[in-house]
């Protein structure tokens, strides 16, 4: 028989807990995603490829049929309007990712935030966590395509560099309501409603072709749309064609995102703290 | 008062169901835990334990009466509370995305302890939870009770003053009980303030030094266990099973052979001081039982004398 070990609570250590605050706790729970992911880091080369599997086809393939477009006075190439589309829909995507599926396996199934809760967290620690991971796996996509963007000569302007911001603020406005909306899915088979919404907003979006095809009533729901707005906020900044109206992308996508993070929130409390 | 561990007057605990009715599942008691003692929550499934383990941990608001957890109110100081708490709950919630050494250092880092600190906590508790040699293991990959010892040993990482365990040894084999029991046992000399929920009599007697036993949002009795047999049975049990459906006429004929007589499906329990003496006169009368056994009265016969119902149904 060997000694039995000491008992871990007489051990010399007496260091106190300290309840984290608000912003170190959101970073405990990003470096808990980060571990999961460290070794599946190839998972992200296919959400990275993606864009760029449609920009090379369409924005080049298909763009080489197509004349330019002017944006904001400005004549640009196909693939230069294609790409900040793209740009917008990989932080969208990315976003989506990990605030619809993996948010809903961690609810559900493996009760990951019951364990969470068992210790100092708070379901606002859960909720920012969780959002902000989502986000920075958006935005780490789009960050990759912007270089691409760069290597490629698609990039117009300096005022690009504001892309970098831009998308983190993207991938936070649907990740936070992304996260909102599984809240209320009760089996995998709901997330096909995601999809159902995902899909048209990547194609119709002001993606692949200018806003003004579309005319009358449908062009303003359009214009209303959040990905139409991180779209053109990123078309904007890459093209150069920056105006005071590019706020209103701006202060829309930071209000969705506020408002789908309080949402989770209330909702994190109703279904966890019973 | 500096001693109370958890202090509950008349708590309450409601639950809305989707039907719109709302459900009482802890319907107004009481509870002094102090520190150092082991204290068990007795009772069957759906007596109310688990809510009260959950408004103990500070996760569930209690509905009505007064609780203090550590002197504080889980109301208002619920991060506070929960970072002197270790909860082990009766489903192994583990994160299954993560490894066995990062489940415990993950866990660690929510409780705002530095990384150096909770990575020697980790090493040492590996080695507590006997599980060093699967520190890179997933969690899907261990065993039932090798999970369950790594969930007590997550619930150790903040070194708690306070330790929850519902139903701690639920579906785990009898080696993998011991075990456990064994921890719990070295936990409790080492100063930690036991509380736990079981529907094991063996496993409440076993390890708790005060207990309630509760039945449908109440308690029903108080008591150290050795105290309640004492006070709510006989010294011993005979039990004698009989050909199906011929339990309740035996009843009848041997009723008078001790202080009472339960009925159960499938057997006869005659409470009384001396089981042998119960046997002799049984088969004086007649009676040719299948099966006899005589043994000492346990804290499922305390439940069933209360409630008249047996604990594991």
């Amino acid at each position: 028989m060997t000694a039995p070990p000491t008992t871990p609570l007489l051990a010399s250590d007496t260091t106190q807990v300290q309840p984290l605050g608000p912003g170190a706790a959101t970073r405990i729970l990003v470096l808990r995603n980060y571990v999961v992911y460290r070794d599946a880091w190839k998972l992200f080369i296919t959400g990275f490829l993606e864009p760029v599997f449609y920009l090379l086809s369409i924005g080049i393939g298909v763009g080489a049929l197509v004349e330019g477009f002017e944006v904001g006075g400005n004549e640009v190439s196909y693939a230069t309007f294609v790409a900040p589309g793209m740009l917008a829909a990989s932080a969208f995507n990315g976003a989506l990712l990990d605030s619809t599926f993996n948010v809903f396996f961690k609810l559900k199934y493996v009760k990951l935030y019951d364990q969470m809760l068992a210790t100092p967290l708070t379901t606002g620690d859960i909720a920012r966590g969780e959002i902000a991971w989502g986000q920075l796996r958006g935005s780490s996509y789009a960050v990759m395509f912007l270089l691409v963007m760069l290597a490629m000569g698609l990039i117009e302007s300096w005022w690009a560099v504001l892309a970098l911001p831009a998308v983190l603020l993207i991938g936070f406005a649907f990740s936070a309501v992304c996260m909102a909306a599984t809240t209320w899915m009760r089996n995998f088979q709901d997330f096909d409603k995601i999809t159902l919404v995902q899909l048209p907003l990547f194609l119709f979006s002001a993606t692949f072709f200018p806003v003004d095809t579309y005319s009358g009533p449908v062009r303003w729901v359009v214009e209303c749309t959040p990905l139409y707005r991180g779209v053109v906020l990123c078309r904007e900044l890459t093209t150069g064609a920056v105006s005071v109206a590019s706020l209103v992308s701006v202060v829309y996508l930071l209000v969705m995102g506020v408002v789908g993070l309080l949402v989770v929130r209330r909702r994190l409390d109703r279904l966890l703290l019973t | 008062m500096t001693d109370s561990m958890i202090t509950a007057r008349g708590l309450r605990k409601k639950f809305r169901q989707n039907s719109g009715e709302s459900f009482e599942a802890v319907k107004g008691i009481d509870l002094d835990v102090r520190k150092g003692e082991a204290f068990g929550l007795l009772g069957p499934n759906g007596a109310g334990k688990s809510s009260t383990m959950r408004m103990v941990a500070s996760v569930s608001p209690i509905s009505g009466g007064e609780l203090r957890i550590l002197g504080m109110d889980p109301a208002v100081d619920g991060p506070a509370i929960r970072g002197r708490l270790g909860v082990c709950p009766q489903e192994d919630n583990l994160d299954q995305e993560l490894n066995v050494f990062d489940n415990l250092y993950i866990y660690g880092r929510y409780f705002g302890l530095p990384k150096q600190v909770v990575r020697e906590r980790v090493v040492e508790l590996l080695e507590f939870a006997k599980l060093t040699e699967k520190a890179k293991s997933k969690v899907e990959e261990l065993s039932g009770g090798m999970k369950r010892r790594l969930t007590i040993a997550r619930s150790l990482i903040n070194r708690p003053d306070l330790l929850l365990l519902d139903e701690p040894t639920t579906g785990l084999d009898p080696q993998a009980r011991h075990v456990l029991w064994d921890q719990l046992f070295r936990l409790k000399h080492a100063g930690v303030t036991l509380v736990l929920s079981t529907h094991y009599m063996d496993e409440a007697e076993q390890l708790c030094d005060r207990l309630v036993v509760m039945d449908k949002g109440v308690i029903v009795a108080e008591g150290a266990p050795l105290d309640l047999i004492r006070t709510h049975s006989t010294r011993e049990v005979a039990e004698l099973r009989f050909g199906a459906g011929e339990h309740a006429d035996h009843a009848e004929v041997i009723g008078d052979l001790g202080e009472r007589v339960e009925v159960l499906p499938d057997r006869l329990l005659v409470y009384t001081h001396d089981g042998e003496e119960v046997l002799a006169k049984t088969h004086e009368r007649g009676l040719q039982p299948l099966a006899t056994l005589v043994r000492r009265s346990t804290l499922e016969d305390v439940f069933l004398r209360l409630t008249g119902r047996t604990l594991v149904d």
